[in-house]
């Protein structure tokens, strides 16, 4: 329990998907001028991190790793170069699935969701979360505490830079920086506060 | 769509409309593997190759790509050609590629490949297509290694490894500026980038969301 107890505070603080690793930039920068709608996009890569990990992880670990094929009778056949392509297309399918399910069953929170879900696709945190999952050799249950902590650390940071995004329109900003300049300085600043964390031992 | 011309899709993306300063796309990678210049170099390459084939083979086949499926077949498409990087640099370049680790991978995910695919390839013809993917990977690689530069030669005082200021830890002058290497300056870095990118082209500054209130005259403001 504390050993996912750690790697947990681990991927929402001192892995920071957005303000360490830089990921999920393109979606991080656009969709963060208001809080509500950032919040909105937050919940969505949470619920899908934490889907898609653990099913790329079943993936890898019973169909594409070095012998993985054994349950099949073929022990020698090593399928690792699909990663890449099966990861995307395992992503862009939940997605879907999702997306239609929530539309049957909760549609308010599909509402809610809206537009975000297939944007979700494009998201580079979710990608580089799976991939993280292969390079680090996690478990099942690894995987899935990993999707939880990192699909939250990325909401946090989108939930706050559009906190401070709110009030800095308000701002005379120097003319060449308004807009997208500032917002790279914010999310330095940021990034420089969350840095703060990497001395934490766990 | 026939006005393009060569050297305006090679050269427009470098600096009037560069993928990263002005359409904020791709930024995602641009960050992460520019704490030294070589895997910057690595990176742009990779990335400018697999944006100019990923253009070349979708605009050839863009009148037989049904419209409902085509994010699928442009992913398909881009996905295969990653793949081919990934493992040509885990065959020949196997520390580089460890470096890398998951950003090669993250090339699939980069807004700039698929943007291209979508806005471009899909309704010219494949050479033109082929071009505009370079110029759009160009223009990315100028911002990655001008980063690779300034961060590893005041980070580390070295370019490519090969020393260039001597440290003062080795008896030189220079004292190296640590947080170059960490992630903020980066983000730090691309905001003065895109300053002075706009200052130089006025006509890439945003309109404010919100003016000081305009019919007050300066000196009424005081």
């Amino acid at each position: 329990m504390e050993h996912y107890l750690s790697l947990f505070v681990r991927a929402v603080f001192i892995e920071n998907m957005a303000l360490a690793f830089f990921l999920g930039m393109c979606t991080f920068i656009a969709i963060s001028k208001k809080v509500e709608t950032a919040i909105g996009l937050g919940v969505a890569v949470v619920v899908v991190q934490t889907i898609t990990i653990p099913a790329n992880y079943l993936i890898y670990a019973y169909l594409l790793r070095d012998g993985a094929l054994a349950w099949a009778g073929m022990p020698d056949v090593d399928l690792s170069f699909l990663g890449l392509l099966s990861y995307i297309g395992v992503i862009a399918a939940i997605v879907q699935i999702l997306e239609m399910l929530l539309d049957k069953y909760v549609p308010s929170l599909y509402n809610a969701l809206g537009v975000f879900l297939p944007l979700i696709t494009v998201n580079c945190a979710i990608m580089a979360g799976s991939l993280f999952m292969v390079e680090r050799d996690y478990n099942f249950g690894e995987s899935v505490v990993y999707g939880l902590g990192s699909g939250f650390s990325w909401a946090l940071a989108i939930a706050l830079l559009a906190g401070i995004r709110e009030k800095l329109k308000y701002s005379d900003v120097p003319e060449g920086l308004q807009g997208l300049g500032i917002t790279f300085i914010t999310i330095g600043l940021m990034s420089l506060g969350f840095m703060s964390f990497s001395g934490v031992q766990l | 769509m026939s006005k393009h011309t060569a050297k305006e899709v090679l050269l427009n993306p470098v600096f009037a409309n560069n993928p990263i300063g002005l359409q904020i796309l791709g930024i995602c990678s641009a960050l992460a593997v520019t704490s030294n210049l070589k895997t910057a170099l690595v990176m742009s390459i990779a990335l400018t190759l697999v944006t100019g084939f990923s253009n070349l083979f979708i605009a050839s086949i863009r009148a037989q790509i049904p419209g409902s499926i085509r994010m699928i077949v442009q992913m398909v498409i881009i996905a295969s050609l990653v793949i081919v990087v990934d493992q040509v640099l885990k065959a020949f370049a196997y520390s580089l590629a460890k470096q890398l680790s998951v950003f090669v991978g993250l090339i699939i995910t980069n807004c700039i490949v698929m943007g291209r695919a979508e806005a471009f390839a899909m309704q010219n013809p494949p050479w033109i297509s082929f071009l505009d993917g370079i110029g759009n990977g160009l223009g990315y690689s100028a911002v990655l290694i001008s980063l690779g530069i300034v961060r590893e030669l005041f980070g580390a005082g070295k370019l490519m490894g090969i020393e260039v200021l001597p440290l003062v830890k080795d008896g030189g002058w220079y004292v190296p500026n640590g947080m170059l290497l960490l992630p903020p300056s980066a983000f730090f870095l691309i905001g003065l980038l895109i300053w002075g990118l706009r200052m130089w082209r006025r006509e890439q500054i945003e309109k404010p969301a919100f003016r000081m209130a305009h019919q007050v005259v300066d000196k009424e403001a005081y």
